[in-house]
């Protein structure tokens, strides 16, 4: 129980970066991107790939990071150039690079049996079990990159990346070009979840063309439930936006240690995606509905009182 | 200064929801000029604010500001001559940024983005400066989300936003109409302040007659995409709602100017 516990939290913070992809298309750009599918599993095959071929770990996994760069770019490409709405640019993506991920591999998975990775030189360097080296690599990479967006998302450039999800109308008038931020952002959150794949491979110590299936929703469930945790921590309104990006990578924790869990009491590991996507459907609606229930209950109060109000008047009479 | 000559703008060409929304639009401003438009709704006053600020690509003509032909320019490398405010108080501005992160990005209008810090420290004390010279409080709230604020407090932002770093031609669509009188009566106050103090050349759209007479010093009327009455100087300054009301009723052949006209 512990041992997978432990498996559950280094492989949260690995996907964790992954999420912080996600969360700057899905939060700040307010685009659900679908290419995250294809260009995690494309890092992984990257790395895999390269690993293999005798490179040293550490820049095939930044080797993985820039091919899912590219993929971004691809995916900014179509849609701020050839106007292809977000979802559809990403879905076009995603499925090319299905068949590019095969041909990079040359078959559906790539084993890295006994060549070095990242986590297993730092079990050596260490002695330390592989699921804490692995904690310790996923704590130094999340911190950096975190660090790394706190201050990207501070610059004028970044700023304007932000302000571009938010309102883009204002941002044009500002002198902004609102193709080449949709790109930058697009480009480094594919980047981010490149490098993902790449760790998890090196972790899992293989990579396989369905690696990044539902990916995205496990990206989306990850940050809904770190919104939840980030809302409900007290003083969690301090440094509010690196707040948020570490609760996106807490969030993806949180989401691998119930699927530990879940698989512990006997679930099909199959079952988790479905109840992936009930999480983010559920997280979805309740807005929705609270707002809904809302809206009647206002109404219902403001009957009941006219009511009371013609009560007393006739009881004044 | 800014000249607009044969400019023409048709929205849907060749189907069924075609509209002619600029015809043949000639229109020269001098440095200095604050020009007030009024005309009946779906006149084309926001399009010929919109063709200048390049939001829809142009048909035909051309637009030329201080020597420059901007007609090709897209939007964002039109932005370092212009500042705009809008209708809408939140098309200004982005709601969940704070009051100095928009002003900031305001402050770079027209400027290529580095990767500089997005707001340092000493502009923080200038816009805290500007921001009281507003009367409203927001000197305060300087690192408040923007959607917190009030419509009125928003289109006040948003025209100091707009001139935070002086504008060859400010663009000021309705930026009233969407408030209540008094804050509308405070933002045109500011409005006539900052375009004063600065020296602006302005266009302000309007649909307030009386405003439209006693703000700036000249006045162009506008009906079904054209530009049918332009009047400046001391003919402006003698000019009455009741002299504007007729010549809306003699263009649109005796119809009643539109009650929204009417009743402001
Ligand atoms: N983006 C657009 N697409 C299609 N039609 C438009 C568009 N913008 C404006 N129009 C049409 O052009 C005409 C002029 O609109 P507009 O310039 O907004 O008028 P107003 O004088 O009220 O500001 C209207 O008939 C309007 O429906
Ligand atoms: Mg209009």
């Amino acid at each position: 129980m512990g041992l997978a516990m432990l498996g559950a939290v280094s492989q949260g913070i690995l996907w964790g970066i992954m999420v912080l992809g996600v969360f700057i298309t899905y939060k700040l750009l307010d685009i659900a991107d679908l290419t995250v599918d294809g260009s995690f599993a494309l890092g992984g095959c990257v790395c895999a790939v390269l690993v293999v071929g005798g490179v040293n770990p550490i820049v095939a996994v930044l080797a993985a990071m820039l091919a899912g760069m590219v993929a971004g770019a691809v995916t900014g490409f179509l849609h701020t150039v050839f106007e292809i709405p977000a979802i559809l640019a990403g879905i076009l993506t995603q499925i090319g690079l299905w068949s590019i991920n095969l041909r990079i591999m040359g078959k559906s998975n790539t084993p890295l049996l006994n060549f070095d990775t990242i986590f297993s030189q730092m079990t050596d360097l260490t002695g330390l079990p592989s699921n804490v080296a692995a904690i310790i690599v996923g704590v130094i990479v999340a911190v950096v990159i975190i660090v790394g967006l706190y201050w990207f998302f501070g610059t004028e450039i970044g700023s304007a990346c932000r302000a571009t999800g938010n309102n883009e109308a204002m941002v044009r008038a500002l002198g902004v070009n609102t193709k080449v931020t949709k790109m930058i952002a697009l480009t480094l959150s594919n980047g981010l979840v490149g490098l993902s794949g790449g760790l998890i491979c090196e972790s899992q110590k293989y990579a396989d063309i369905g690696m990044g299936t539902g990916a995205i929703v496990i990206g989306l469930a990850a940050i809904v439930i770190g919104e939840v945790l980030w809302r409900v921590l007290p003083g969690a309104k301090l440094h509010a936006f690196g707040g948020r990006l570490s609760s996106a990578v807490v969030g993806s924790v949180v989401y691998f240690l119930i699927r530990a869990i879940v698989l512990q009491l006997g679930m099909d590991a199959n079952d988790m995606k479905l109840l992936s996507a009930i999480i983010v459907a559920l997280a979805l609606c309740i807005p929705v509905v609270w707002e809904k229930f809302q809206l009647k209950r206002a109404y219902t109060r403001s009957l009941k009182d006219t009511s009371t109000e013609g009560a007393s008047t006739e009881g004044g009479r | 200064m800014l000249t607009l000559s044969h400019v023409s703008k048709t929205f849907n060409a060749g189907t069924i929801n075609e509209k002619r929304a600029l015809i043949d639009c000639n229109l020269h401003l001098v440095p200095g000029d604050f020009v007030t438009i009024i005309g009946g709704n779906g006149a084309g006053k926001s399009t010929l604010m919109n063709m200048v600020a390049g939001v829809y690509p142009i048909d035909a003509g051309t637009i030329t500001l201080d020597g420059v032909n901007i007609s090709q320019l897209s939007e964002p490398a039109r932005a370092k001559y212009l500042g705009r405010v809008f209708q809408d108080p939140m098309m200004g501005t982005a709601a969940d940024m704070q009051i100095v992160e928009n002003l900031a990005m305001a402050k770079r209008r027209g400027k290529t983005r580095t990767l500089a810090w997005g707001v340092t420290r000493v502009e923080k004390d200038e816009y805290a400066e500007r921001l009281r010279a507003l009367g409203l409080g927001l000197e305060k709230r300087l690192t408040s989300k923007v959607g917190l604020l009030s419509g009125g407090q928003r289109q006040a932002l948003t025209l100091l936003m707009a001139t935070l770093t002086k504008p060859k031609l400010l663009l000021l669509d309705e930026h009233t109409a969407a408030l209540d009188p008094k804050t509308a009566a405070k933002v045109l106050d500011l409005t006539e302040q900052i375009v004063a103090e600065h020296q602006l050349t302005t266009l302000m759209v309007t649909h307030n007659m009386n405003d439209a007479i006693r703000m700036g010093n000249r006045l162009i009327m506008m009906h079904e995409g054209r530009i049918i009455y332009d009047i400046a100087g001391d003919e402006k300054c003698s000019l009455t709602v009741k002299d504007l009301l007729q010549k809306f009723e003699e263009v649109s052949g005796g119809e009643l100017a539109n009650d929204r006209m009417l009743l402001s």
